[in-house]
């Protein structure tokens, strides 16, 4: 478990730093759903499933969504601004 | 977006490195793995059916959703509250910019034109709509006996709402009326059923129906009945947002 | 050292979070800052309500584990999330108008921009 949680948070705090240092904003917010994605990861082994189950679904799904729609929104998709 | 990693600030670096270092010492001191519980306490003596637990059991599977429902239901009323206003201020803001800001229509000329996104998406959107609804609203009337409940199956409603509308004409179709219609009759409804407790002479969204046995699909009062309510409001008003933020491009283009 | 781990890794989201939110020279970067820190501090808070050997709070076959973690965390952090998406998209819809009037989301010209408007 220690092992399994370590991973995770590595993973997360390196999508994180990707999310704010990245050139492309693709990318950007690709990592900040993969950090939603350890994340859930994570609230399961904390033995929460009603909270991961949240994570996944609002979190990981809707908020990529919402964030991949402010990317074509704001045309951020092509190109640096 | 290159000048991001040269020209470094370093006064908020530092007062942020500097929050860490304080912030770190402070966790670690707390006991961890065994941290202690006092409301969880209670609660899990009810639900074990301890004698003299301080408080009343609910009689749901999962405690979580007694306590979201229950316990902590009138804080689960005012997210409710604090989500319609973070909803309609984006709606909102999205339709004044969209009808103000309609004459200089020159600068949104990169937003994409085509708004078809191919025949594979919009079959796969078709076929994906009625299962996506099954799945949602059984996550939905599950809540109470598996993880999951209303803003999880709410979201899960929204999105299969949406999906079809998106795939065909950028989401234009959904009917505003309606989905306030619902909003609006789902919201009113989980405050008359804690006004019914009320009236019954207990604390107001204390369930009130009768508790059944534990694990079945009619238990734990009016518990289920709330989490239908909290799902349709939440999955209508996500798929009102997401029609706000789909919208515009076509109206733009 | 599991929980060193973990509490460690909730304070770095919050304070990549924060650094972001401060020095990020474009907005939409600024909201993917505040979505890391938010996920921090939902972190933070989750790790407050974990019990080593407790069980997960359903009950299965009819009966409750004897031991569990706590509930009452786990019910705020579930409330906190779907909050936190409702700020993003409210977030991003003001974006959406910064875009719109001033033609850009570089922190540095909007501000001027915005402070032109004001000195008019």
């Amino acid at each position: 478990m220690t092992l399994i949680a370590l991973l995770l948070v590595l993973v997360m705090v390196v999508a994180a730093v990707t999310a704010l240092l990245s050139r492309s904003h693709l990318t950007a917010v690709v990592s900040t759903s993969l950090l939603s994605l350890a994340l859930t990861l994570l609230f399961v082994l904390l033995k929460a499933p009603d909270v991961a189950m949240t994570e996944g679904v609002v979190g990981a799904g809707l908020g990529s969504l919402i964030l991949a729609m402010a990317l074509s929104r704001l045309a951020l998709n092509r190109g640096e601004d | 977006m290159s000048e991001l990693v040269k020209r470094v600030e370093w006064t908020p670096l530092l007062f942020s490195v500097g929050l860490g270092c304080l912030l770190l010492p402070l966790f670690l001191a707390l006991p961890f793995g065994n941290s202690p519980m006092v409301a969880g306490e209670m609660i899990q003596q009810a639900a074990q059916g301890v004698q003299g637990a301080v408080v009343d059991s609910v009689g749901a599977a999962n405690l979580v959703t007694s306590v979201v429902l229950a316990y902590r239901g009138l804080d689960t009323l005012g997210e409710l509250a604090i989500l319609f206003a973070a909803a309609t201020g984006a709606g909102m803001v999205l339709q004044s910019g969209s009808a103000a800001l309609h004459q200089n229509t020159k600068m949104h000329k990169h937003i994409d034109s085509e708004i078809n996104l191919g025949e594979l998406f919009d079959s796969a959107a078709t076929m994906l709509t009625p299962l996506l609804l099954l799945v949602g609203v059984y996550i939905i009337l599950h809540g109470h006996l598996t993880p999951g409940g209303g803003f999880q199956g709410g979201v899960v409603v929204a999105v299969a709402l949406f999906l079809p509308s998106w795939a065909r004409n950028g989401g234009g179709q959904l009917s505003h009326k309606v989905i306030s219609r619902i909003e609006g009759g789902a919201g009113a409804s989980f405050i008359v059923i804690g006004l019914v407790a009320l009236w019954q002479g207990d604390p107001f969204l204390t369930p009130w129906l009768a508790q059944g046995e534990l694990g079945e699909l009619f238990s734990a009062g009016t518990l289920p009945l709330l989490y239908l309510m909290v799902g349709l409001k939440v999955g209508a008003e996500l798929a009102a947002l997401l029609k706000y933020l789909a919208i515009d491009e076509q109206v733009q283009s | 050292m599991l929980g060193i781990i973990l509490y460690s890794g909730a304070v770095a989201l919050i304070v990549i979070g924060i650094a972001g939110l401060v020095r990020s020279t474009h907005l939409f970067r600024a909201v993917l800052a505040l979505v890391i820190a938010e996920s921090g501090a939902n972190l933070l808070l989750m790790l407050a309500g974990f019990r080593l050997g407790g069980a997960v709070p359903i009950a299965t076959e009819g009966s409750f584990p004897l031991a569990m973690v706590d509930p009452v965390p786990q019910a705020m952090v579930l409330t906190a999330i779907v909050i936190g998406v409702g700020i993003q998209a409210l977030a991003i819809a003001l974006l959406v108008r910064v875009k719109q009037r001033y033609g850009t989301l570089e922190r540095s010209k909007v501000t001027a921009a915005m402070e032109l408007e004001l000195n008019k």
